[in-house]
């Protein structure tokens, strides 16, 4: 445990310093890396038609490009599937090692080799990703599914009329449905597909299994289909969609052997927009201990606890009382209205009541001499 | 063919309490709530507060000490009735020994780091 801390400490020191570098760095080398990560995020908000070819089109050499790198972008991936927020503070270390890579081609070859360069700033939208990218993919999907099953549909119907015009199709009845929609879809996603040709997610659009054959398509395959056209529209969808809501680690050191001490709990409340004092509530009561903060605004925990186990804690505070339930967006108010803790949410208006911060059962500890009056 | 976003939900219809199976349970939200103390040393304590009325405490903790390996005790507390303390972090043994038992994993909270 203790060699852990001295581990994590210098390169958090390094993290925040190449990011300075990094920015000092922008006006001099014109295609340096922090600049590009930018138009990704607002390709996402558009309502899923093709907006630019540009940048699609360069992040899908990216994506081919920087297979190698898609490795490493596959760990952040999976935890994004884990829990939203518990990726928020192990994706530092991640994030730390790209930075490093895009710092060294900066320097070396500023303007030297486009390719080299594009694929470092594949990897740092990616280890940025916010969690929450799949969740809104997630209801995006739901909303126009029913929409989408039809148009997909549509679309199916129409390809194998072009494929062989002589072929009868006996589903004709639902046509009339999604009539309307078919001629705006056939732009967008049939013509994508086709130029494109493969999907970032590796599923092959023109070549589903049921093209061939007679047979009718069941929901997994064409839910499947539709999460290809969908990320061969808008490649950003997968790498990136918003900015990461970050943390600084909780810095915990040790005061002589019964205490901790908890540094940067300002820095953290700041960042979270919570008062201090509900954060070491919830902390006091989810350790089942006492503490007190110190003239420098430290917090001293009694117990012994590290870093880790602090992260879990603040992982969960977050959770339960600084997202946004319905949209998941971090930027929340809590405000207390008669006796009950209201969270009302800045981007998407939603308000809820959050449970209050309770104690419960604490077990006698110590000496039961102390406890003892008179 | 069946196509399951057409089915029309009643989005106002009474989605009923989750919890209605042991509703009868007067504690706080019915939630059971296992809790970990730091002792003195590496030592540590598992409590366990807010089981449902219809389990019987005392074969719960037999259970549990044969179970686990363990010491522990019932405590009566005024506020939050009876508690089981068992020596030693099993906050996770526990868990997954209550929702082998039937208990749904929604009403147990856990807590600590």
């Amino acid at each position: 445990m203790a060699s852990e801390e001295p581990l994590f400490d210098p390169s958090l020191k390094k993290r925040s310093k190449k990011k300075q570098v990094a920015f000092s760095e922008d006006p001099l080398g014109a295609d340096a890396d922090p600049t590009t990560p930018a138009p990704p995020i607002d390709d996402t908000t558009a309502n899923g038609d093709a907006v630019d070819l540009g940048p699609k089109t360069v992040h899908e050499q990216m994506k081919q490009n920087g297979v190698g790198a898609e490795e490493e972008v596959a760990e952040p991936k999976e935890s994004k599937e884990e829990d939203d927020l518990k990726a928020m503070f192990g994706d530092l270390k991640k994030k730390k090692k790209k930075k490093e890579i895009p710092l060294d081609l900066g320097e070396d070859a500023s303007g030297t080799s486009t390719p080299t360069t594009t694929a470092p700033a594949a990897a740092i939208p990616a280890g940025e990703d916010l969690d929450f990218s799949d969740l809104k993919k997630k209801k995006k999907s739901s909303k126009k599914k029913s929409a989408f099953d039809l148009e997909a549909f549509e679309k199916e119907l129409n390809e194998s009329k072009v494929k062989d015009s002589a072929a009868p199709d006996d589903d004709d009845e639902v046509v009339p449905d999604g009539e309307h929609l078919d001629d705006i879809d056939e732009a967008e996603l049939g013509d994508d597909v086709f130029d494109r040709g493969e999907a970032p997610t590796g599923l092959d659009v023109g070549t589903e299994p049921w093209l061939g054959s007679d047979r009718d398509y069941t929901y997994p395959e064409l839910l499947s289909r539709f999460y290809a056209s969908l990320h061969a529209s808008n490649p950003s969808l997968l790498t990136s969609s918003g900015k990461r809501y970050t943390i600084a680690p909780p810095s915990i050191h040790r005061e002589g052997n019964k205490k901790s001490i908890f540094a940067n709990i300002s820095d953290i409340c700041k960042r979270m927009h919570r008062q201090p004092e509900h954060v070491i509530q919830y902390l006091f009561a989810e350790l089942g201990t006492t503490g007190s903060v110190d003239g420098s605004g430290r917090l001293v925990i009694r117990g012994r606890f590290q870093q880790k186990q602090i992260e879990n804690v603040l992982r969960r505070y977050i959770v339960e009382y600084v997202t946004c339930k319905t949209c998941k967006s971090p930027d929340t108010l809590l405000t207390k209205e008669n006796r009950i803790f209201f969270m009302a949410c800045e981007s998407c208006g939603s308000r809820r009541s959050v449970n209050a911060v309770k104690t419960g059962f604490q077990a006698q500890v110590g000496k039961r001499s102390r406890n003892r009056v008179g | 063919m069946n196509v399951q976003n057409l089915n029309t939900v009643d989005p106002f219809a009474d989605e009923g309490d989750p919890l209605s199976g042991n509703n009868d349970v007067g504690s706080q939200q019915n939630y059971i709530h296992i809790r970990i103390q730091q002792r003195n040393g590496r030592k540590t304590l598992t409590t366990l507060q807010g089981l449902p009325k219809e389990y019987d405490a005392k074969k719960l903790l037999k259970a549990f000490k044969k179970e686990f390996a363990c010491n522990g005790t019932l405590v009566e507390d005024e506020e939050m009735g009876q508690v089981i303390q068992l020596q030693g972090d099993q906050r996770t043994k526990i868990s997954t020994f209550l929702t082998d038992e039937g208990i749904p994993r929604a009403t147990i909270k856990l807590h600590g780091f």
